[in-house]
């Protein structure tokens, strides 16, 4: 170990080798290059869309149902169809999600199962929605005769949307601290009736962001509605509206821009559709915020 | 003796926090230096500017000299990146790569442009060597370093650390995450580099500094309370607080 | 009390007890729900054609007189569009999360996070339309074709509409790193990018992989807007032709289909299902490898 000679000077060098600072800067300067483009990108989206939908937003568009006779297009059918759509996939799911969420979590004895169910939900996660959209128009038109209409789509939806409600649920679950439960249970507290009085309060933060999320997923969805929910425009009562065939936003987008070429209404409808969707992802960031800073303060 | 960091009227803050108050002392070539003191007393804080690693953290402030072999490096334009690889630091938590062992090891040289194979070949073997662990793993170079046991983790990043050729071995509490087997290799092998090496050691253990360092360094509250040889310290400390301190009266 | 006797409240117990079981087991019944409607509906038409002139057969000609169904041209297009969308995605995606993970500002990054939401929400048919006014006219005249519709306007608009789960969950992969291994190299002499670059990323690659796959899903599994810019005719792919992916194949002619013309639209669809089962086969081992959630 002689190779360190004992009064050798170290000087600091004030630069490194060429090599290192190009590799360096090559490097970040391809992170710039990308950032730049993917943000370049959402704007360009965003304001592209909000200019050319602008000069044709007028509230007639908005109230108004499409007429041959008058020569109009109205949006309002579309509308409401994807509110009865959403409304009703909704009160569908949650207690199907935030109740598989609850025995995934709170009852499950055997871990083979929970994997198992798991592993269901995750499948069905990753499914594309065209394929809802077949096993759909199958099993919910045909095989249980409910026909072309909103019902079936909100059927088809309830299904894709189950993995988003438990994801959620579960997560929210899991914040609620387990001296909770046992205090709940010292105090001789049965099981459900301490879920339904202990941890389902805690965490209704984290259902309201799963419906949120999956509320936004079911407005941009399409594929899976073209074969099952239709492409009417009439104008419906709930009832009616429900049980007979009608076009969402996202479809009737589809219907207008590619096979009718009716490029304004299909502007308006993206542009109230970019809107929804800048809500629906304020809001889930919003209650998902609150959700993690009651875990934090609860750690 | 040589100098090797000369400390000047030293302070730090973090933040509106002053949590250094002008620290003065040399730190010998080929010696050790203990720094001891309670938690939060600062020695870590202090340890970690010596190679710059502080400047990660936003809002320290620095104020002071303190120059290495004569070049300052307290708000100078130096280059960190050279300085860090003449002034090696070893972590509290063993820290290797999930790569392997020769990957951990090889990593330091190809950063700093070597890409022969038998030049790095020969690098590995004898940092490991040096670290006195080549003999443990000899036959596993290729195998993840993730696999180790603590002590052979913290002993393979002395070797990583051995690799750059560097002059100081900066070590934050190295053996505190060990047990004490692993403590006592680790504590001869830093005897047997300190031939080598000058090595600062930021320790809670007072035994470990009496039975390694030839200076100890006591902290206080931000303050360098005593500094001197580590046998005049532990017999007859000059005052009262280190007394108290070493004799277990707090900490 | 006796301890050991019955009431109402437990009753209501074991018939909730009950009732969570069996809505956990229906997501089991669901997905298999899914498999038998698309293997009995989709391996008749399969029996008929032959398995091998289906799914190698270089042409579709569902509707001729002497019809023809093979799928090869569908198959191909969804491989190649997607590993397209992949190339262009992957490092536009990862150098993006890689910047918004370690090097911006906290202020960059609350600006720029919320919007990479909003493009992974924009729905697929907005990003279709888009593309059929925006890109497939720039890629006609920049190329100087008789019509822009084609396998490369499918291909940049599906890398657009993976890029913010890749950002997002190569940016979860990249924060799971521990800080020590970043210390470590920096202490080395490492500068930051070198550390990133060399220490980070391959810690993180079982969740950059994931990302990947994820991202393949996504491309693979996509229909609305792809129908939109790819032009749907049955041909095999190259690179400015009009082509129709496995989804559109589905997608495109369902609404007028009949008879084995119907029965091979499923089958398309069972392909395309397995083919979404191996991804996400893929994706499970390589999400718990790099202990990263998914999105």
């Amino acid at each position: 170990m002689s190779d360190q000679v004992q009064s050798e000077v170290r000087v600091i060098p004030d630069s490194v080798p060429f090599r290192r600072e190009l590799y360096s800067r090559i490097l970040k300067g391809c992170m710039f290059l990308c950032i730049g483009i993917t943000a370049a990108l959402v704007a360009f989206l965003i304001l592209y869309i909000l200019v050319r939908a602008v000069p044709y937003f007028s509230w007639e568009i908005l109230t108004t149902k499409p007429s041959y006779l008058k020569g109009t297009i109205g949006v309002l059918p579309d509308i409401l169809n994807t509110v009865y759509l959403v409304l009703t996939a909704l009160v569908i799911v949650l207690p199907l999600g935030v109740g598989a969420a609850i025995y995934l979590n709170e009852y499950a004895r055997s871990k083979k199962l929970v994997k198992i169910i798991e592993y269901a939900v995750e499948t069905l996660a990753g499914i594309p929605s065209i394929i809802y959209g077949l096993v759909g128009m199958l099993f919910f038109c045909q095989f249980l005769g409910l026909q072309t209409s909103l019902l079936a789509g909100a059927l088809t939806l309830v299904i894709m949307s189950i993995p988003v409600i438990i994801r959620t649920t579960q997560e929210s679950l899991k914040t609620v601290p387990s001296g909770y439960r046992e205090g709940a249970y010292g105090l001789g507290a049965a099981r459900w009736h301490m879920i339904r009085t202990v941890v389902l309060p805690c965490c209704i933060d984290g259902i309201v962001t799963g419906c949120i999320l999956a509320a936004g997923r079911m407005l941009g969805e399409s594929a899976a509605l073209l074969f099952t929910a239709g492409f009417a425009h009439a104008l419906h009562g709930y009832i009616d509206g429900i049980t007979s065939s009608g076009a969402t936003l996202t479809v009737a987008l589809y219907v207008y821009a590619k096979e009718q070429g009716e490029f304004e209404v299909a502007f308006v409808i993206a542009a109230i559709l970019l809107v929804l969707c800048f809500i629906t992802n304020y809001f889930a960031a919003a209650f998902g915020r609150h959700m993690h800073k009651i875990h934090a303060d609860s750690k | 003796m040589e100098t090797i960091f000369d400390v000047e009227n030293f302070n730090l803050w973090y933040g509106e926090n002053h949590a250094l108050h002008n620290i003065n002392m040399q730190i010998e070539k080929n010696s050790i230096t203990a720094l001891i003191g309670p938690s939060g007393c600062g020695k870590s804080t202090f340890i970690k500017t010596l190679n710059r690693m502080n400047d990660l953290i936003p809002s320290v402030r620095l104020s002071g000299s303190i120059k290495y072999r004569g070049q300052e490096i307290v708000n100078s334009k130096i280059n960190v990146y050279n300085l860090r690889k003449e002034v090696g630091m070893v972590f509290q938590k063993p820290n290797p790569f999930p790569m392997s062992i020769y990957d951990n090891i090889a990593y330091g040289p190809r950063t700093h442009g070597i890409k022969n194979k038998s030049q790095l070949n020969e690098i590995v073997e004898k940092s490991l060597r040096d670290a006195a662990i080549f003999d443990e793993l000899k036959d596993r170079l290729k195998d993840s370093a993730l696999g180790l046991s603590g002590g052979q983790q913290q002993r393979l990043c002395i070797a990583r650390a051995l690799a750059v050729k560097p002059d100081v071995l900066l070590m934050d509490e190295p053996t505190s995450a060990l047990d004490p087997i692993s403590t006592s290799k680790i504590e001869e092998l830093v005897l047997e580099l300190k031939k080598n090496y000058s090595i600062v050691i930021v320790t809670h253990n007072m035994q470990q500094a009496v039975r390694i360092s030839d200076y100890t360094a006591f902290f206080l509250l931000g303050d360098l309370v005593e500094f001197d040889k580590t046998d005049k310290i532990f017999s007859q400390p000059a005052d009262k607080r280190t007394e108290d301190y070493i004799t277990g009266r707090f900490g | 009390m006796n301890l050991l006797d019955k009431n109402n409240k437990d009753t209501v117990e074991s018939i909730a007890g009950t009732i969570f079981l069996v809505l956990g087991i229906v997501n089991i019944a669901f997905v298999l729900l899914i498999c038998i409607y698309l293997i009995i509906a989709g391996l008749p038409a399969i029996g008929k054609i032959g398995i091998i002139d289906f799914l190698f057969g270089t042409k579709w000609a569902s509707t001729a007189a002497e019809p023809k169904f093979g799928i090869l041209p569908f198959i191909l297009t969804s491989i190649y569009g997607t590993a397209g969308a992949i190339v262009i995605g992957l490092p536009l995606g990862f150098f993006s999360a890689l910047y918004l993970a370690k090097i911006a500002s906290h202020k960059v990054r609350i600006t720029v996070e919320p919007l990479i939401d909003l493009l992974a929400g924009i729905p697929s048919v907005v990003y279709g339309f888009i593309g059929m006014l925006v890109l497939v006219p720039a890629i006609r005249s920049i190329f100087d074709l008789p019509d822009g519709a084609s396998l490369f306007a499918a291909i940049i608009v599906l890398a657009v509409m993976i890029l913010p789960s890749i950002i997002k969950v190569s940016i979860t992969a990249l924060e799971a790193v521990p800080e020590e291994y970043e210390l470590g190299s920096l202490a080395l002499g490492a500068n930051e990018i070198e550390t990133y670059c060399r220490v980070v990323v391959p810690a993180a690659k079982s969740g950059i992989a994931a990302a990947v796959v994820l991202g393949v899903g996504r491309a693979i599994g996509e229909a609305m807007a792809v129908m939109m810019v790819a032009g749907n005719a049955a041909n095999m792919p190259s690179l400015f032709e009009s082509v129709r992916f496995l989804t559109t194949a589905v997608a495109s002619e369902m609404s007028y289909s009949s008879g084995l013309q119907r029965e091979a639209l499923f089958s398309i669809a069972l392909v395309l299902f397995v083919f979404i089962m191996l991804i996400n086969a893929v994706l499970n081992v390589l999400l718990k490898r790099g202990g990263v959630k998914r999105k």
